[in-house]
């Protein structure tokens, strides 16, 4: 490459981020056996979790929270397609760096701490909604026919939304880990955001059957923006300009996560301290 | 530092000079008490974990409580029956779970290579990794599963009666030996699937999810799996119903005695597994 400039320019830096994401969606690819058992456990479970909105939905003898039978089967299976997509139960490697003081290594390098960690979640998100995601939704269609969506827009704002949600997700996971800038262990802080989080985010039952409060709490949290947001666009609960409004508070929130992580780790790298000689 | 070689001994205790094959369980008493010592010695750490494992608790609960806010019958049990399941299932996981739930890091050891110092060790395997650590912060999961079980047993209409309080007593123990059956089975496949632990995690923590539900929601095929191949269903749902008095025309009203045959069965399985996953190991090497 022409050392042309100090920086990397723009184009540069799009293509190092690119590299960054075939790298990650490679490394992730290596653990076969473990994808293929993700895949067993997620259908396992979505198996039982239609079951139970179903027969819900049964009971009521109506649509629930806005959704009948086919797509609360398909929130079901969608669901189950991207909980390997969506990282929604976190990850310890960033919080482990900054406590090692190997934190320091990425501060030195090129592209911002931020970008590199999420172009290598993007690519992990790749290889498991290929490897994962996909045949899980193959086998769930297979043993319960549930709604696609409903026109060419809900596909196109749901990949939209897929996306976004990945990088909220994980916008947020890695603003959790920054915390460790200043605290010594997050372990518990990270289970605590993990389990509500995955409460609120629509992982077990659908934000919409929330009682009132429970509903506002959630919908002013940014994680229905990481799980059910794309879920209501994919299963045609929300459609048209409500499904672009999803998108659109859904790139609001992941906005400002990605914000909250640059205030964090300028914060942080103010105050690290790295021992050694 | 090492003890003296010379001068007086110490008097030995009157308990200690006990022989050492008449105190067959005096090793693992000492290995759990200092686990536990070890748990408990970082308490804000502890505090948190035991915190953490309160609040999975509440939001299992959770999502039973939002369900019933929108329909007021789901499989056939109102409010009160399900959170009767519910806390019958969750009590035996959250035991299990304390007991042997850490044979889900065996493959860690494996990879570390770390298992095959308990191998050269002459106490049976299973034995040493069931009491090398009891996760005691898992108390906080029990807890909400026990106030859910009081709530649930007042509410739910209980026909009190000896025999009632015995099938109580004896679906605890067979459910929760269920539970740890599954757990053994799980941690005896790690040995031959190493990189891919979570598909054990189907039945391990799907049976859990599986066994919380009123079984009358699953399609046939499912309702057969959960009952007669893994036996979720007699942890918590056919007793319920047997405490109740009830029946829903799958089974008969009385299988709910039937736990502790699920918890044999389910054993027998767990010990050949292990047999046959503690042969397979070849160690680490090195």
């Amino acid at each position: 490459m022409p050392a042309t400039d100090e920086r990397p320019g723009l184009r540069s830096g799009v293509r190092v981020f690119a590299l960054l994401v075939a790298a990650g969606f490679r490394r992730h690819s290596t653990y076969r056996l473990a994808l293929l058992a993700g895949l067993t456990t997620n259908s396992v479970f979505g198996l039982v979790r239609a079951s139970i909105l179903s027969a819900t939905v049964a009971s009521a003898g109506a649509a629930v929270g806005g959704y009948d039978t086919g797509q609360v089967l398909a929130f079901v299976w969608w669901g189950q397609a991207l909980l390997g997509t969506v990282n929604l139960w976190g990850f310890q490697e960033v919080a482990d760096r900054v406590r090692t003081g190997d934190i320091a290594v990425d501060f030195l390098r090129p592209l911002d701490p931020q970008l590199v960690y999420l172009a290598g979640d993007l690519g992990r998100a790749g290889i498991n909604l290929l490897a994962r995601g996909l045949p899980v939704l193959a086998i769930g269609w297979l043993l319960s026919a549930f709604s696609w969506p409903p026109g060419p827009l809900s596909w196109l704002l749901g990949v939209v939304s897929v996306l976004v949600a990945v990088v909220a997700a994980f916008a947020g996971g890695f603003a959790v880990n920054l915390l460790a800038f200043w605290l010594v262990e997050i372990r518990g802080l990270r289970m605590l955001y993990t389990v509500l989080g995955g409460f609120l985010c629509g992982l077990y039952v659908p934000v919409p059957w929330f009682p009132d409060w429970l509903g506002t709490l959630a919908r002013w949290s940014p994680f229905p923006a990481m799980l059910q947001n794309p879920l209501d666009v994919l299963t045609g609960r929300v459609i048209g300009a409500d499904a672009v409004a999803t998108v659109v508070t859904q790139l609001a929130w992941a906005g400002a996560l990605l914000a909250l992580g640059q205030v964090l780790l300028r914060r942080g790298r103010r105050t690290l301290e790295v021992q050694g000689g | 530092m090492a003890e003296p070689l010379t001068g007086p001994r110490p008097r030995p205790s009157r308990r200690s000079r006990r022989p050492d094959h008449l105190r067959p369980l005096h090793p693992y008493r000492v290995l759990l008490a200092s686990r536990l010592r070890s748990q408990l010695t970082y308490r804000t750490s502890f505090a948190t974990d035991v915190l953490g494992t309160l609040v999975v608790g509440l939001v299992e609960l959770a999502e039973v409580w939002v369900i019933f806010h929108n329909v007021d019958t789901l499989g056939g049990l109102d409010f009160a029956s399900a959170l009767l399941v519910f806390a019958l299932s969750n009590v035996c996981f959250a035991v299990a779970d304390l007991l042997v739930g850490h044979l889900d890091s065996l493959p860690t050891y494996i990879r570390a290579g770390t298992v095959d110092a308990f191998y050269v060790r002459p106490l049976p395997l299973l034995a040493q990794l069931v009491s090398s650590d009891i996760s005691l912060r898992r108390v906080g999961r029990l807890t909400v599963a026990l106030v859910a079980l009081v709530v649930g047993l007042a509410t739910a209409g209980v026909q009190w009666s000896v025999a009632a309080a015995a099938l109580l007593v004896l679906t605890i123990v067979s459910g929760t030996a269920v539970f740890a059956g599954l757990f053994t089975t799980a941690g005896a496949l790690q040995f031959f699937v190493v990189d891919g632990a979570e598909v054990t995690n189907s039945f391990t923590y799907g049976g859990s999810y599986a066994a919380q539900q009123s079984q009358q929601v699953f399609p046939d095929p499912l309702r057969v799996f959960w009952t007669f191949v893994v036996p979720t269903a007699f942890v918590a749902y056919q007793p319920a119903l047997t405490l109740l008095g009830r029946d829903d025309g799958f089974l008969p009203g009385w299988a709910g005695w039937l736990t502790p045959v699920a918890a044999l069965l389910t054993w027998a399985v767990a010990a050949t597994c292990w047999r046959l996953g503690t042969r397979h190991y070849q160690g680490a090497g090195g």
